[in-house]
């Protein structure tokens, strides 16, 4: 027998903080003295509600249900005498509920801008009509390509001869760092410019690293207008 | 300076971003960051005066011409651009990176209790965050920061205007005294962002807590 398919206004939450947040403002307490056997036995029966509904909850809904569980049997226990300043079990709650109360603020706050693209609005910037880009494909670049032009660039640059301590070499973590902050500024840059005419292979070899594991950390990508054409580096 | 000021605001009007002092400067040699700021004050002060189509909005460390949002509803009725609302959980999602940056995905969910993975996909997609490195820890998370874009959406200067999460109180929630109590262990985590991060690179990955990369 099929079961009868209602049509009800259900009060969807994202999330237990969501909901735990929902019961507080509803019961009309304060998030630092949660009456925490009322507020448990609501979400509890919430839960089961949902259950029965047939609506899948995710895992964190039960994660929160054993919580707030087990908040409230501490706070049935007798306290200890010799203790000492031993945290109100709730505690372990009202902070992240707090902290989630003040980012649900902030969130609205942001919303409430004069958000670009919504209040107000830019002079629309002309597509490229001439030159480079102007409706060629972008190509991925691939392995062979970026070897070639990093051989390319060493070619270019003769090894030093002899051998040559340098106390402040530059890290890979450095040079990634410095390439998003050229990013940040220019939005793009082409592949040759971030290799110094003159600088010590060393530097050129962490520049390629860095490139490189900033494209496989997914931050930029490396792309070509046309096959042997420069290489590009964008933000991902 | 009349001068100045007019070649200024051609300078303001072809350009698609924001426009910093310094490319400014770039752009008219021989004139001073002072004579330059002079310029984009008195600048500025004509069209607050004129009250016209436009203003002169200092966003994402430049400056950069834009509507007015009295003036959005013909404007969006010309332009009938897509509408562009985040969801409450993007948004969400978004405060918690802008206030927490560097941020690890796993903190982010959290302070909100739930998955995230969708959404930072989205968030990176329309280029509000940005992905600063790894974190040198057993599975190498990523970290997570704003990007430019989301100053430049959202019409910030910079990170320290936003508003401090201690201003975020919801009416009738929390009582005065305690106030203090909960703030001080808050404290360590809600400081401005200002004091942590800033909006390009360099700072953020030498945070104390993260050895990244």
């Amino acid at each position: 027998m099929e079961e009868a398919r209602y049509q009800v206004k259900i009060e969807v939450f994202e999330g237990p903080m969501d909901l735990l947040l929902h019961l507080v403002k509803k019961n009309e307490v304060e998030i630092y003295d949660i009456p925490i056997a009322v507020i448990t036995e609501q979400y509890l029966s919430y839960i089961e509600w949902l259950q029965s509904m047939n609506i899948d909850l995710a895992g964190d809904f039960l994660v929160m249900a054993a919580t707030l569980m087990h908040i409230k049997s501490r706070m049935l226990l007798p306290a200890h005498e010799e203790a000492g300043e031993e945290e109100d079990p709730r505690m372990q709650i009202a902070r992240p509920l707090m902290e989630y109360m003040r980012i649900r603020e902030a969130a609205k706050r942001l919303e409430e801008r004069d958000v670009l693209g919504e209040s107000v609005f830019l002079r629309a910037p002309e597509p490229p009509s001439l030159g480079e880009g102007d409706g060629q494909p972008l190509l991925q670049v691939g392995l062979f390509e970026l070897i070639e032009a990093f051989q390319r660039i060493l070619a270019a640059n003769p090894d030093q001869d002899g051998v040559t301590f340098s106390a402040d070499t530059l890290s890979v973590k450095d040079r990634i760092a410095q390439i998003a902050d050229i990013l940040e500024q220019r939005r793009t840059v082409t592949f040759t410019e971030l290799f110094e005419p003159g600088a010590p292979r060393a530097e050129l070899v962490v520049t390629l690293l860095a490139l490189l594991e900033m494209v496989r950390v997914g931050i930029i990508r490396l792309v070509q207008y046309a096959a042997g054409g420069l290489i590009r580096v964008l933000y991902a | 300076m009349e001068e100045l000021k007019h070649i200024v605001e051609s300078l303001l009007f072809v350009s698609d971003t924001p426009l910093g002092i310094d490319q400014l400067t770039n752009a008219v040699p021989g004139v001073q960051a002072e004579e330059m700021r002079e310029a984009l004050s008195a600048l500025q002060r004509e069209y607050e005066g004129r009250r016209g189509g436009f203003y002169l909005q200092q966003v994402a460390g430049g400056y950069q011409l834009r509507s007015r949002p009295e003036y959005q509803s013909w404007i969006r009725r010309l332009l009938q651009p897509q509408p562009a609302r985040l969801s409450k959980a993007a948004l969400e999602t978004l405060a918690v990176i802008a206030y927490k940056q560097p941020v690890l995905r796993s903190d982010i969910e959290h302070i909100r209790g739930v998955d995230c993975g969708g959404v930072l996909r989205l968030l990176l997609e329309k280029r509000l965050i940005r992905i600063l490195g790894r974190k040198e820890i057993p599975g190498r998370p990523l970290v997570y920061a704003t990007s430019k874009r989301f100053l430049e959406v959202f019409g910030l200067r910079d990170l320290r205007e936003l508003p401090t999460l201690e201003d975020m109180e919801e009416v009738g929630l929390a009582a005065p005294e305690a106030k203090s109590r909960l703030s001080d262990s808050i404290a360590t985590n809600g400081e401005p962002a200002g004091e942590k991060v800033e909006p390009t690179g360099q700072k953020s990955l030498d945070s104390e807590e993260s050895e990244v990369l």
